[in-house]
């Protein structure tokens, strides 16, 4: 009985310590000057009691969580069907799943804003998947992806203002050049990992945000860039009219309006929903790509060097080239996802790619389960849409989030759903020789 | 006598001003099943780093097949057809045990990432292949019923065997074994020995050992090599080894 007793008079100090001083005081300004208020009595009942909360709470804690044990989340892997049916299921599923995304914008269970929130969430799955590679298969712990997704937007913002580049044509040179950075950061973090390999790719993130921000006269700074053109359709544009210059007017090389094509009116969603229905497709080219990667000689390399580098040097794997081919390859997607994420805003600005982008991202791929990418997804379409529906509780947002993560890293420390090992069949006749 | 495939002479390795490994001698010929012994912290290990090339000699030469290779990057050296096992099993121990195997393949898989996406004739014939080969030797040392299993969820002795295992998919010339009986009980300390010596009689390998079990060590070696704190103190075939006077006063002290 002792034993809890000073921890929990020391709990209840500092509560009362802390919620006497944020709300029992209050500062009010009456005219120019600060007055200071003590709250009203009811407050300060409340913080008694809470005091008394805790102090109670520490003191009889185990038995209390004794009481209570946390419930276990069932296993997804569980749940699915095992071998060959299993499969059979499992790909009708993707496919209902693939073909509900594609339906649904034009369903009455949509509108234009939940349509421009998923599109968002489309490019966070972008995002979160390009990061597994580097962080969850390949186990290079990366702060600084945010970088790759700016290299990727401003790319296509520049091309597009000073050559006029398409964003067809800009795409895969964005993916490109957030390539070559990709491999330009991996050749000197190739020696480091875990804490340091961090700190070097926070520092490099932060690099290409403050060059974006002081490069004034080439990016605009921190007024960033604005009026980058959407995605056409084969030619047809989205917008109400088509900007065109003189001469290509005389050419006749005008793009046409979408609206005007197909003789219908003119209404903003339609621009939405193609950009949802491009987001889409670009997340299925993504999920198709990582997936082949993962069960490729070179996938089952990336995983070997996060298990065990040492043993990959001696079976005479090249760390360099496979930690390499992981950034670059993460960074691609990156390029990719802030190209679209540069089409979609139609603005950028260095305010795009701070610091917290990076964080974002990486809980995804945290929270959903390294290496999963099932798990990816769920997890990044929960960290966008959640923020959007508990826009009410405004200042909450953040502590709601911040809980949300305490509680997923005691329930279920490796993710929403755990990545599960490709199961190899050896035929059970194999004889060779 | 041919050629040796492996020659070490005049290896020292010094660590700041520790002298650990000073001027060691050793030669593995082909099929030939070469031991080094030494009491605790002679440097065995440290010989062996210095040849696979985890360490670059301080001086010294080492001669694979002809060729000198010593300050050569570990990698490199696995091309070349020579492969390791660790004194602390090093597997990878969150992927499965056929997935352990494929990887060891990936240097002998020339599939580039198009071939692999595109699932090309070729790539699958690769892929094929690799499977089959990695399937023969999990039958080989009896770890076909895990073949989906995660290797760290193994037995210990089981986690030794795939390590052999995972070597000799590679189709090495030369294996070097650090302490393979080392936590395994005599059952499978038997059974080790075994395998060493088919190892040797049926794929045509050289193996280098490290190995403290005498039993093993006695059994199955042609020559064995003594080294004490860094320097060489004896070498030759078991027999000569047993009766020398020194090497029985470096491990039973003197008297």
């Amino acid at each position: 009985m002792n034993r809890p007793l000073y921890p929990a008079i020391f709990a209840a100090i500092v509560t009362l310590v802390l919620t006497s001083m944020m709300l029992g005081i209050q500062l009010k300004t009456e005219g120019i000057n600060l007055t200071l208020h003590s709250a009203s009595e009811f407050t300060w009942y409340g913080i008694a009691g809470s005091t008394l909360a805790v102090f109670l709470f520490q003191l009889f804690r185990e038995q209390l969580t004794g009481l209570v044990t946390l419930p276990e989340l069932p296993s997804v892997a569980s749940l699915l069907p095992e071998g060959k049916k299993g499969d059979r299921i499992k790909q009708l599923g993707i496919a209902f799943v693939i073909a509900a995304a594609l339906i649904w914008p034009f369903t009455e269970f949509s509108n234009r804003g939940a349509v421009d929130l998923a599109t968002l969430a489309l490019i966070y799955i972008m995002l979160g998947l390009g990061l597994n590679i580097v962080v969850g298969l390949a186990g290079l712990l990366d702060l600084g992806y945010v970088a790759f997704y700016a290299v990727g937007a401003y790319t296509y913002a520049l091309l597009s203002l000073y050559y006029d580049v398409s964003f067809w044509v800009a795409l895969p040179l964005c993916g490109l050049l957030a390539a070559t950075f990709g491999f330009l950061l991996g050749f000197p973090v190739l020696r480091l990992r875990g804490d340091y390999l961090a700190i070097v790719t926070l520092g490099f993130g932060e690099i290409i945000r403050i060059l974006l921000l002081n490069w004034t006269n080439v990016t605009g700074g921190p007024n960033g860039i604005s009026r980058i053109p959407k995605p056409d359709l084969f030619g047809l544009e989205f917008t109400k009219r088509v900007r065109c210059s003189a001469e290509d007017k005389l050419a006749d090389a005008c793009n046409v309006p979408f609206h005007e094509y197909f003789g219908i009116a003119y209404d903003p969603s339609y621009k939405v929903i193609f950009l949802y229905l491009l987001a889409v497709i670009l997340v299925l080219i993504t999920i198709y790509v990582i997936n082949r990667l993962t069960r490729m000689p070179i996938g089952r390399a990336w995983e070997a060097l996060r298990e065990d580098e040492i043993a990959c040097r001696s079976l005479g794997l090249n760390p360099t080239i496979v930690k390499l081919t992981a950034f670059t390859i993460g960074a691609t997607f990156a390029g990719f996802a802030g190209c679209f994420f540069a089409a979609r805003q139609g603005f950028i600005s260095p305010e795009s790619f701070v610091f917290i982008e990076s964080a974002i991202i990486l809980s995804i791929v945290v929270l959903g389960g390294m290496g999963s990418q099932l798990g990816i997804i769920l997890a990044a379409i929960i960290l966008t849409v959640l923020p959007e529906l508990a826009r009410e509780f405004q200042e909450y947002r953040m502590l709601m989030f911040g809980l949300l993560m305490v509680f997923m890293m005691i329930w279920r420390p490796q993710g929403l759903v755990p990545k599960s090992r490709p199961h190899l069949e050896l035929a059970s006749g194999d004889k060779p020789q | 006598m041919s050629k040796a495939l492996l020659e070490v002479s005049g290896l020292c390795m010094r660590f700041g001003g520790l002298l650990a490994v000073n001027n060691v001698s050793l030669s593995v010929h082909d099929k030939e099943i070469v031991s080094v012994i030494g009491p605790n912290g002679a440097g065995k290990t440290t010989v062996f780093n210095c040849i696979s090339g985890f360490y670059t000699p301080t001086q010294g030469t080492i001669v694979f097949d002809g060729e000198q290779i010593q300050g050569l990057k570990g990698h490199k050296l696995a091309r070349k057809g020579m492969v390791r096992t660790f004194q602390h099993v090093r597997l990878f121990k969150e992927m499965t045990v056929i997935e352990n195997l494929l990887v060891a393949q990936h240097m002998h898989m020339n599939t580039n990432l198009l071939s692999g996406f595109l699932k090309t004739p070729n790539y699958r014939k690769t892929e094929k292949r690799a499977m089959e080969n990695a399937a023969f030797w999990l039958k080989k040392v009896n770890l076909l019923e895990f073949a989906n299993r995660e290797a760290g969820n193994l037995a210990y002795g089981q986690q030794r065997r795939l390590e052999i295992a995972r070597c000799m998919v590679t189709s090495p010339r030369l294996l070097m074994l650090d302490e393979p009986a080392a936590g395994l009980n005599p059952n499978e300390t038997q059974e080790l020995d075994q395998l060493i010596c088919n190892l040797r009689d049926e794929f045509d390998v050289s193996i280098l050992l490290i190995e403290h079990d005498m039993g093993l060590v006695m059994g199955i070696s042609d020559q064995i090599v003594v080294i004490n704190q860094g320097a060489p103190l004896a070498s030759g075939t078991p027999a000569e080894v047993r009766d020398n006077p020194d090497v029985i006063k470096a491990y039973l002290g003197e008297e």
